[in-house]
């Protein structure tokens, strides 16, 4: 789970330090709350809160703060994708998928790399966010839409 | 005209379906080609984000700074008013190996399977290696400058393994060797990497296991993680690998 965390948190923060103080804090938070700790319940998605709790409260999370999406629960109906899109996807390289990931807003980049990277339900993402279900799915379903787009657009300029 | 179903199909990929909605769905995607190719298209997608977000490693002295932290956290109490602190401290670790024991499994159960899908895909190539080859001063040779590391490759005229090639190949964002061998009519993959920590999973010891029906078998040595795989026996997988493990030390 430490690789993990540590992972997690160099995408919020995108930066090396800043990823290893937040890592660093959530440990000592963890240690020092874990009365708060109920057994039986998901320790991993608690961890994962603990950090993005901290993250919030960081310089860098606090300018997130600053910029929340607004969340409209129809976004959550999915995009129709056609054989182009998949033949674009198909020649997308990894690269470009970071790349992607990092354009994306903070709010829907940490919601698709819970859900994608991380497997975690959208129950558990939505305890770690502190957001209701239907908000998570439209999270997602905009990532994806924007991960795609921003994916057609490098294939297609690599391509001419 | 959108499908009604389209909506849905990010609950499907997410795994979030359950019950008579799966069975619903998989039946309508057995019949929509539209939405089996929607599905398959988020589902590439989702592999594509799962891959490319592994990204950041942390570094070794990180690592060691935050076990010491959490070491000193359970040092033997010099007061009364810190032991709910270290209790927590203890609670905290009890939790934490299990866990980690537990993450640690499923990691390397996926570890396993990814690496299971690059002997399968390697020998479904209509040109499973770059480097074609039985001999070992060849192949051995042709991975410099591509790899960050160098191995040894045992004489093979006297055993029963026959080399075929090798290719490069990457796994968990690092690039390795992938060696082709032939016993009878069976292949076995030998996959050689820088060993990490996250690969401290899979190297407890020399492993013999029999995983997604292949068998393998696992060590560290040199700074080197070794990984054979193959649908030969369990035995010849063995043998292979003590072939290896000899050169290595000679």
């Amino acid at each position: 789970m430490f690789a993990s965390l540590y992972n997690f948190a160099h995408w919020l923060t995108r930066n090396r330090e800043e990823a290893e103080d937040l890592v660093q804090e959530t440990y000592l938070k963890a240690l020092k709350g874990f009365v708060s700790f109920q057994q039986g319940t998901n320790f991993r998605a608690w961890m994962y809160r603990i950090l993005r709790n901290t993250f919030l409260t960081s310089r860098s999370g606090l300018s997130v703060k600053m910029t929340v999406p607004l969340d409209r629960e129809e976004d959550a109906v999915g995009l129709a994708a056609d054989t182009p899109e998949a033949v674009l996807l198909a020649r997308a390289d990894q690269q470009m998928v970071q790349g992607a990931l990092e354009r994306l807003p903070v709010q829907f980049r940490e919601v698709i790399l819970l859900c994608d990277m991380e497997e975690m339900s959208y129950q558990e993402i939505a305890g770690i966010v502190g957001i209701p279900i239907g908000t998570v799915m439209s999270r997602l379903s905009r990532a994806r839409k924007s991960i795609r787009e921003l994916l057609a657009e490098k294939v297609r300029g690599a391509s001419k | 005209m959108t499908c009604d179903w389209v909506p849905k199909l990010d609950l499907y990929v997410d795994g979030e379906l359950f019950d008579g909605e799966l069975t619903e769905m998989e039946a309508h995607l057995r019949a929509c080609p539209t939405c089996a190719a929607d599905a398959l298209s988020r589902l590439q997608l989702k592999r594509m984000t799962q891959a490319a977000g592994r990204r950041f490693s942390p570094r070794p002295e990180f690592r060691l700074k935050i076990a010491q932290s959490i070491n000193a956290a359970k040092r033997p109490p010099w007061a009364r008013r810190w032991a709910p602190a270290l209790a927590a401290a203890a609670a905290l670790v009890l939790v934490l190996v299990p866990s980690a024991v537990w993450l640690q499994h499923l990691r390397s159960g996926q570890a396993l399977g990814e690496l299971a899908d690059l002997h399968v895909s390697t020998l479904a190539s209509a040109n499973p290696v770059d480097v074609v080859s039985s001999d070992r001063h060849t192949v051995k040779p042709w991975f410099q400058g591509k790899l960050p590391f160098t191995f040894n490759l045992p004489e093979m005229q006297t055993s029963p393994f026959k080399l075929i090639g090798g290719r490069l190949t990457y796994f968990q964002q690092s690039p390795g060797a992938q060696l082709l061998f032939e016993v009878g009519k069976h292949q076995i993959s030998v996959f050689i990497f820088q060993n990490r920590a996250e690969l401290s999973g899979l190297n407890s010891g020399s492993s013999l296991s029999r995983k997604l029906a292949f068998n393998t078998e696992t060590w560290a040595e040199g700074g080197l993680w070794y990984f054979v795989l193959g649908d030969a026996s369990p035995s010849d997988v063995h043998d292979l690998s003590e072939l290896l493990r000899s050169a290595d030390r000679s």
